[in-house]
């Protein structure tokens, strides 16, 4: 819908329609969904009572698949088809994954993104996180005996571009409408800002079981400004488990060569590291192929041996305080997410940073998905206007390669968004048609040593003397914090554009491909429900139109009144058809035609809202 | 109230180098508010697009105000005297030498102490050029003497943002 409605902002059309919008926590170990029911969010359970669901995916003979404990448990029997940890995959190359031969999968080197064979075919890491996605739909649609309206999906603070794209393909792929990703740190941020009515300063300190977040917060008065946010999209609980199993090894004399033995042990090491957390000393035992493994560990020897992992996030701590300009004693609390948090530790290091106890009075292993259920609520519309504005930042330099193979910043790192910025470039030949456009993600100088995002060209350039053309490349990022990129050749007006996609995540018609013959077939008869949903839509819009009609209709001239009059009434002879693209471009048409009353609207509602506010200073 | 406002009037501030960082910031979360695509989240991808553009401005005019050396320059640029730094490289010889003996300094450093030890020198420095600045664009109005103020702290940014990178290394 183009139309806004600002005097009645964040409402749906009909108040007694309530949607339901979800949360989700999309985990390296393990994913929940939540919701807000009755003003509180709470984790949907399944049906037997359980709201963790782990992230494990089981492909069995005929195209049958476990997901969840069930798959968890077959992980050492049958370890090259149980799938767990695989957001560690996600918008990653082979030649990315460090630990890749410690792990018991037969990985492919697909372009774009790696792939893992199976008995059920060559499965892409979106493919298997839409299995849990899809599984978490159904089990709120099962609770509420509704259509999930739309979803808030957390992505870690520093996931890269590419790794976000592919969430939001998984998303897609499990039928699910994405109203926004959110970064984890934030989610935990609103749900433990919320609970504790809390101002100022704040660090959310989240180690799960793949990545490691750092962000730095200010909370005031329902704004969760993010100031700066670091860490590792390659660092959590499953380091802490691979040296520790690589300790056990060595003390036993054995190496791990089949799948069934590196799984094995890498079970017994993380069981073994949770024990722990409460105890001072635990044994490791594991039944190997080539041998048994049955060592002592005392919580110091544990402590010493993983301290370098436990820096390594100290580090990135720093740098974050740095960015932010702040000293760590400035910050009034620090919030513990992430199961790898409950390690004595890490608590312990942390808190002697910052100077003060950490914050574990919430359960690490639900906050992600509790915050993100309370803003699908807001977005959804469900909630009072104004309650939660949340202002995040992209958590790596976006630039582009110049001469020499130097990357020049186009975007800052801890950049607010949505941004854009644009930037000029010349032609380096006489003569030259044609500029090649490569996109890339991080903080080194070295294109080599950054995220390749995309590349592409801008042709039909006129022939000029060398640096006499002028190139702008503009980058725009989303309030998903998703990057698009466009150039244009300013005299001759040559342009091209890219979504950052191809190059990472599936393309469309793969997507659409998947969808046929995936999810969304099982779930019925899909043409009612295009059309259905087309009908909602229409319905919306129209009403819409005539909410905002009535109240700024003088900001239109009779003209234009009259074309917007005609896209209306074409759209509601069209929603009485059976045809839902039909309806869906009479829609769209209106959307374009009132794009511009929008605007006007929405400039109308700035300026009434800054008014408003000055009399309130008087 | 127009996308093309300049930054000043689009945040209802008066034009000048003076500012309080938390009125900014207010102003800045007020106007967020009102325009963020959050807002509209409901309403399509017509809206999206509107709310986004003006999310946009809104965070660019933010991130210009909140930083005085970008929001020197700006004034600069707004009264007439553009920096230009890639075309006005000259500075004058002893600005040049103190550059030289804090590069020296920085890398003879050898503990994240040291370091900090010359970044407090140099912010030091940043902080007086940062306040002639100042005086010259609020008091004196003369933004082409304060264009030359601003080119010099553009170097001190750079060279600040030097020691930060060496700070990551500890």
């Amino acid at each position: 819908m183009a139309l806004l409605q600002i005097s009645e902002p964040g409402q749906s059309p009909n108040p007694h329609e309530r949607r339901i919008a979800v949360g989700i926590d999309l985990g390296t170990t393990h994913s929940l969904v939540a919701s807000v029911r009755s003003g509180t969010a709470e984790c949907l359970p399944d049906d037997q009572g359980r709201v963790i669901l782990p992230s494990a995916v089981r492909y069995l003979e005929e195209g049958r698949r476990q997901i969840g404990a069930e798959a968890l448990a077959a992980q050492a029997e049958d370890p090259e088809n149980t799938l767990v940890s695989v957001k560690r995959f996600m918008g990653r190359r082979l030649a990315d994954v460090a630990d890749a031969d410690k792990l018991p999968y037969r990985f492919e080197d697909t372009p774009g993104m790696l792939s893992i064979a199976t008995r059920d075919g060559i499965k892409s890491p979106v493919e298997v996180s839409a299995e849990i996605l899809a599984t978490l739909r159904f089990r709120a649609e099962d609770s509420f005996l509704d259509d999930v309206f739309g979803a808030v999906i957390t992505v870690p603070a520093y996931f890269d571009d590419a790794q976000r794209q592919a969430t939001k393909d998984a998303a897609e792929l499990a039928g699910l409408k994405v109203l926004r990703l959110i970064n984890e740190p934030t989610a935990a941020a609103i749900a433990y800002g919320l609970d504790n009515a809390s101002e100022g300063l704040y660090a959310v300190y989240d180690l799960g079981g793949g990545t490691f977040d750092i962000s730095l917060l200010r909370l005031n008065k329902g704004v969760f400004e993010v100031v700066a946010t670091g860490g590792d999209a390659a660092l959590g609980g499953d380091d802490f488990d691979h040296l520790l199993a690589d300790w056990a090894l060595a003390q036993a004399g054995l190496s791990a060569q089949s799948a069934r033995d590196k799984r094995t042990v890498l079970v017994a090491a993380r069981a073994a590291k949770e024990a722990l957390s409460n105890l001072d000393e635990v044994r490791l035992t594991a039944q190997l192929d080539g041998g048994s493994i049955d060592v002592h560990i005392s919580r110091a020897q544990f402590e010493q041996l993983v301290k370098p992992l436990v820096d390594k996030t100290l580090t990135s701590v720093r740098r974050v305080l740095r960015d932010a300009k702040v000293k760590a004693d400035e910050v009034q609390g620090t919030v513990m997410v992430g199961g790898s948090t409950r390690m004595p530790c890490v608590r312990l290091a942390v808190g002697e940073l910052f100077g003060r106890e950490v914050l574990t009075n919430l359960n690490p292993d639900e906050v992600v998905a509790l915050g993100a259920a309370i803003q699908a609520n807001a977005l959804a519309g469900n909630s009072k206007a104004g309650e939660l504005l949340l202002l995040d930042v992209i958590p790596l330099s976006l630039g582009l390669e110049t001469m020499g193979g130097l990357s020049e910043r186009i975007i800052e790192r801890n950049s607010t968004i949505p941004v854009a910025a644009a930037q000029d470039f010349t032609t380096f030949k006489d003569g030259q048609t044609a500029l090649a456009v490569h996109v890339v993600q991080g903080e080194r100088e070295l294109v080599s040593e950054c995220r390749s995002l995309a590349r592409f060209e801008l042709r039909g350039i006129p022939p000029m003397v060398a640096g006499a053309a002028r190139i702008r490349v503009s980058f725009q990022v989303d309030a998903d914090g998703l990057l698009s990129v466009s150039a244009k050749e300013l005299i001759s007006g040559v342009e091209a554009l890219v979504q950052i996609k191809p190059s990472y995540g599936l393309a469309d018609d793969q997507i659409a491909n998947m969808l046929k013959d995936g999810f969304a077939s099982a779930e019925g008869d899909m043409a009612a429900r295009k059309l259905r949903e087309a009908r909602v839509d229409a319905e919306r819009m129209l009403l819409a139109t005539a909410s905002a009609l009535a109240a700024d209709g003088d900001l239109l001239n009779a003209e234009e009144r009259a074309v917007v009059d005609a896209l209306t009434q074409t759209v509601s002879e069209t929603a009485k058809s059976e045809d839902a693209d039909a309806i869906n471009a009479a829609v769209e048409a209106l959307a374009q035609g009132t794009e511009g009353f929008a605007a006007e609207r929405m400039n109308r509602g700035i300026q009434q809202a800054l008014t408003g506010r000055n009399i309130e200073q008087l | 109230m127009k996308l093309t406002d300049n930054d000043f009037s689009l945040f209802g501030l008066p034009e000048r180098q003076h500012q309080e960082r938390a009125e900014i910031d207010a102003r800045w979360k007020a106007l967020q508010a009102e325009v963020h695509p959050d807002r509209f989240a409901a309403d399509g991808a017509a809206a999206q697009r509107v709310a986004m553009q003006w999310a946009v401005r809104v965070n660019e005019a933010h991130k210009r105000l909140r930083d005085p050396l970008a929001r020197a320059a700006y004034l600069c640029e707004l009264r007439g005297a553009p920096i230009q730094a890639h075309e006005n490289t000259a500075m004058p010889t002893s600005f040049l030498m103190e550059q030289m003996e804090w590069r020296e300094a920085l890398d003879d450093a050898g503990s994240a102490a040291a370091i900090e030890q010359i970044d407090a020198e140099v912010a030091q420095r940043e902080c007086a050029l940062l306040t002639e600045a100042q005086q010259l664009l609020d008091v004196a109005s003369d933004a082409t003497t304060a264009a030359t103020k601003v080119r010099a702290l553009m170097f001190i940014q750079r060279f600040r943002s030097d020691i930060a990178k060496r700070l990551d290394n500890f």
